[in-house]
């Protein structure tokens, strides 16, 4: 059985923590964890991944820089992304998916939510 | 005299031979009609029984038809149980799904308030939790002063805890403070408040005693109502929030840095 590996770049300890909560119940699943948008990317040039969850509010690169990256680099662009938007307005959710983000999840967070998308982009 | 004796006895056995033979042309006649009487009769017989036929295979068809309708109805009646049961499981299912997203959500304030003895790391993390678990985009952390009248918000600027003074004119904060019961705006309140209003009041309650108010001010655009989890996490939050800050504050005024590197056991 083949094992996923999937990366979460989220700076809020709380929201890394519920996100690898909700993607342990998927089996044969590798978590590797970024606090922000360059430690994401060097994770991302280091190892391949499957999946890559991210926040879009990071401190020093933000989630939107790190989907323009990922989709602009031969290395990972077919990477599936899924971001995490804050506010219930539509931009950042909108910039993301034009810059090449697959799908969005809206906070407040649900487990449910999390997994169910995670393993539509895994193909599960 | 012979002759004539000879020839009157051949004339009568010629006669007699006519008479056999016409009763054999008779007795053929009669087996003829005979024949055809009887050949006639199987012909009846044939269409009689052709006639007859179709009915029983009707019959025979409509026992079977009858059979196919029950087995039928058996089989709706099991598809229909089915589905039930399928509904039954979709809806278990559910509220699993519901009882872990509570859970995972409980866990997860619980271990990350006591993660902590620094205030401001437990300031940022009641935010973090009220904003990315229940979607209160503004909160306040009310504690009472040391008259136990004033409410003193703590407010983390640059990751420094400071504290501001604050009236407390809303009502639901006051009550919140003096009987120790939280108040949750229903949907319909959430409606009618304007953004700046209290739209939840928790006590923060240590040993039965309240220590502050936990206040949600303003949601996130897409939160139009509180959810039962909600109300549980503004529970936990009520009890352990209160408790965290009591630690880090004793610790700090009375403790001062652990280190436990130097061993835990040989302070007790």
């Amino acid at each position: 059985m083949s094992e996923y590996r999937v990366l979460v770049v989220e700076d809020s300890p709380t929201m890394r923590q519920l996100i690898v909560f909700a993607l342990k119940r998927i089996r044969n699943l590798h978590i590797e964890e970024a606090g922000d948008g360059v430690g994401g990317l060097k994770k991302l040039s280091a190892q391949k991944f499957d999946l890559v969850v991210t926040d879009i509010n990071m401190p020093i690169m933000d989630g939107l820089k790190l989907v323009s990256l990922i989709r602009n680099d031969p290395q990972y662009m077919e990477v599936p992304v899924i971001v995490i938007t804050t506010e219930g307005a539509t931009e950042d959710r909108d910039r993301a998916l034009a810059l090449g983000a697959n799908e969005y999840i809206t906070k407040p967070i649900q487990t449910a939510r999390i997994l169910e998308v995670a393993k539509k982009m895994l193909g599960i | 005299m012979t002759d004539n004796n000879d020839s009157g006895a051949i004339h009568s056995r010629a006669e007699e031979f006519l008479q056999v033979f016409k009763k054999g042309a008779e007795f053929t006649q009669d087996l003829l009609k005979e024949n055809e009487r009887l050949r006639f009769r199987v012909l009846e017989l044939e269409q009689q029984h052709r006639a007859e036929t179709p009915t029983v295979e009707l019959k025979l068809l409509r026992e079977r038809l009858q059979r196919v309708e029950t087995e039928k109805q058996q089989i709706l009646d099991k598809i229909g149980s089915v589905e039930q049961e399928n509904l039954s499981f979709s809806n278990r299912y559910a509220e699993i799904e519901a009882e872990n997203n509570l859970l995972a959500n409980l866990y997860i304030t619980t271990y990350q308030l006591h993660s902590t003895f620094e205030v401001s790391e437990i300031i940022r993390i009641i935010e973090e939790i009220l904003l990315n678990l229940v979607g209160a985009e503004q909160s306040s952390l009310l504690l009472r002063d040391e008259n136990g009248q004033m409410l003193q918000a703590i407010i983390n600027e640059s990751g420094d805890p400071q504290v501001v003074e604050v009236e407390v004119g809303d009502t639901r904060i006051s009550t919140a403070l003096s009987e120790g019961k939280s108040w949750i705006a229903c949907p319909d309140e959430l409606k009618q408040l304007d953004e700046t209003a209290v739209k939840a009041a928790i006590p923060l309650l240590v040993d039965g005693d309240v220590i502050g108010v936990l206040a949600i001010y303003r949601l996130l655009a897409q939160k139009d109502s509180f959810s039962e989890i909600d109300e549980e996490i503004f529970n936990l939050l009520g009890a352990h929030a209160a408790m965290a800050i009591c630690t880090a504050v004793l610790r700090y005024e009375n403790v001062g840095r652990i280190n436990f590197r130097q061993g835990f056991l040989s302070r007790t």
